[in-house]
């Protein structure tokens, strides 16, 4: 005789620290195993792309800055991208040097993120703590470089908002040569742990097809083992000058997508380096007229931020202000298989599965 | 390169010899009517390599609704921005699902916040405003209160 049994609602989120902001998954349970996962996102939307509507084409950057709040600096990028190719605007060069070097800089500091709340979902607390410990030198420079530390606002349509400071580039080589040791500790502290590996090796394992198929980007592509990074594909600003490897994983499941962006902080650090030896002297900003106003026409461009490939989408209509704007935001996208993902693995790896694709919910929501 | 060794421009070339109907803009964007939609899309993915669909979204003309597809080769610079002219009293596009899976949530932010229905959509609910909420935010006339003009 066997016990009868039956299947059970479990509501995660959208209040819950581990779905990373208000996120929510209805999860349908057999036991502790997820027959059926209905994500609900939608929480935090402010209606972004409706309000810049009524803003003008330079009043839209700080709503970009509130998008994936951890990686302000390459949705700025994203975004005056677009407006550039819209308006075949030049960028000089040391304005795309700077462009690189806290582009890389945020890339470094989204990961920091994403590793340590990474091993604060499968229960290492302590982690969290050292990474956000080393986030917060790359936070003091983006302080010194435009006053904040989340909300940067730094790039402009033709360049940046202002040159570097005094002191910014030694403060800069100054943590990319303390970063290895970082790492390093980072990799005795979680990547080595056998706790951490047996909760994420083998978990939610994606193949190749699947991930490009749902339009996967950024590291949860990349730990397929596919070879997809904007930055060499279609390189845009400076990127084909600098020296660097794409990282790839080799299994597609959660530890691949954990340690391609540990792999990934090395070679935005490589970049940065290249990039501070080589700035030139010059202008900061391109030839851009006070008033933006672009002829009649559209555009979409896309850049590699940290969690994949953020698009953004302009329609003018001639006047000051876009007639519509759509930002492809890599998270978002990235959540559309998750339903997919969690199904037959344990609530505990509900956790570990969603940890790994490393959400924003500003960006999810926008 | 594309896929099978060929240039986009010769690409570009032999759709419009194949595809009377397609209008090709100066920037080379391409407008395709949206009742060969789904068999130039299957074109594209199967005899072109444009395994990758990055980008949907969509935009109000007044006159007309508008749905933007920008399909794309993994590991190669090619991106194709593909428009479709979508009538506003009927808003119906197929959808791109069954052949780019990635096309889910973004078709269905476009139904949520544009009004589109995209017919053989798994599951087209509204994704980011509650399933009660009345009207269509990015369609232009939209009316709310608050915001500026």
């Amino acid at each position: 005789m066997s016990i009868k049994t039956e299947e059970f609602l479990l509501n995660l989120g959208p209040q819950h620290p581990s779905t990373h902001g208000v996120f929510r998954i209805i999860l349908t349970l057999d036991g502790e195993t997820v027959v059926k996962a209905v994500p609900v996102p939608g929480y935090l939307h402010r209606g972004i792309e409706k309000l810049v509507e009524s803003r003008t084409y330079q009043q839209v950057i700080p709503y970009t800055d509130r998008l994936d709040y951890l990686a302000g600096m390459l949705m700025n990028w994203g975004y005056v991208h677009a407006v550039e190719k819209l308006m075949d605007i030049e960028v000089p060069e040391r304005a795309e040097y700077i462009r690189v070097i806290v582009g890389e800089l945020q890339r470094i500091a989204s990961h920091l993120v994403a590793t340590g709340a990474y091993a604060a979902d499968i229960g290492g607390l302590t982690g969290f703590i050292y990474t956000f410990r080393d986030r917060e030198d790359i936070m003091d420079l983006f302080e010194m470089i435009c006053g904040a530390r989340l909300t940067p606002s730094y790039m402009r349509i033709g360049g940046v908002a202002a040159d570097i400071p005094d002191g910014f580039i030694e403060k800069c080589r100054k943590f990319i040569d303390y970063l290895p040791a970082a790492i390093e500790e980072y990799n005795g502290l979680i990547t080595g742990n056998e706790i951490f590996q047996a909760r994420t090796k083998n978990v939610a394992i994606l193949t190749p097809e699947q991930a490009i198929d749902m339009s996967l980007s950024g590291p949860v592509l990349r730990a397929c083992g596919i070879n997809h990074d904007l930055r060499k594909v279609r390189p845009y600003s400076i990127y084909e000058r600098f020296d660097f490897e794409v990282p790839l994983g080799t299994k597609g499941d959660c530890f691949d997508r954990y340690y391609v962006r540990l792999l990934e902080m090395e070679q935005s650090a490589k970049i940065i380096r290249q990039a501070l030896a080589n700035i030139p002297e010059g202008p900061i900003k391109g030839k851009v007229s006070k008033v933006i106003k672009p002829a009649a026409g559209e555009a979409y461009a896309e850049i590699e931020s940290s969690k994949g490939v953020m698009g953004t989408y302009v329609v003018s209509d001639g006047s000051t202000k876009p007639y519509r704007v759509h930002f492809r935001r890599p998270s978002f996208v990235n959540l559309g298989y998750l339903d997919e993902m969690l199904k037959g693995w344990k609530i505990a790896d509900v956790i570990a599965i969603l940890g790994s694709i490393d959400i924003v919910l500003g960006e999810v929501d926008a | 390169m594309v896929m099978d060794g060929k240039p986009l421009t010769e690409v570009m070339s032999e759709l419009t010899n194949k595809y009377p109907t397609l209008e090709v803009s100066e920037k080379g964007y391409l407008t395709v009517p949206v009742d060969i939609l789904v068999q130039f899309m299957q074109d594209l993915k199967e005899n072109y390599g444009f395994n990758y669909l990055t980008n949907v979204t969509g935009a109000d003309y007044l006159e007309y609704l508008e749905v933007v597809y920008n399909p794309c080769i993994v590991g190669q610079p090619e991106m194709l921005h593909i428009k479709t002219k979508v009538d506003r009293n009927n808003p119906q596009v197929p959808s791109m699902v069954p052949l780019w899976g990635g096309a889910i949530w973004q078709e269905r932010e476009v139904h949520d916040l544009l009004g589109i229905n995209f017919t053989d959509h798994p599951d087209l609910r509204r994704i980011l405003l509650p399933d009660d909420w009345e009207g269509y935010p990015l369609r232009r006339d939209y009316q709310w209160e608050g915001g500026r003009d």
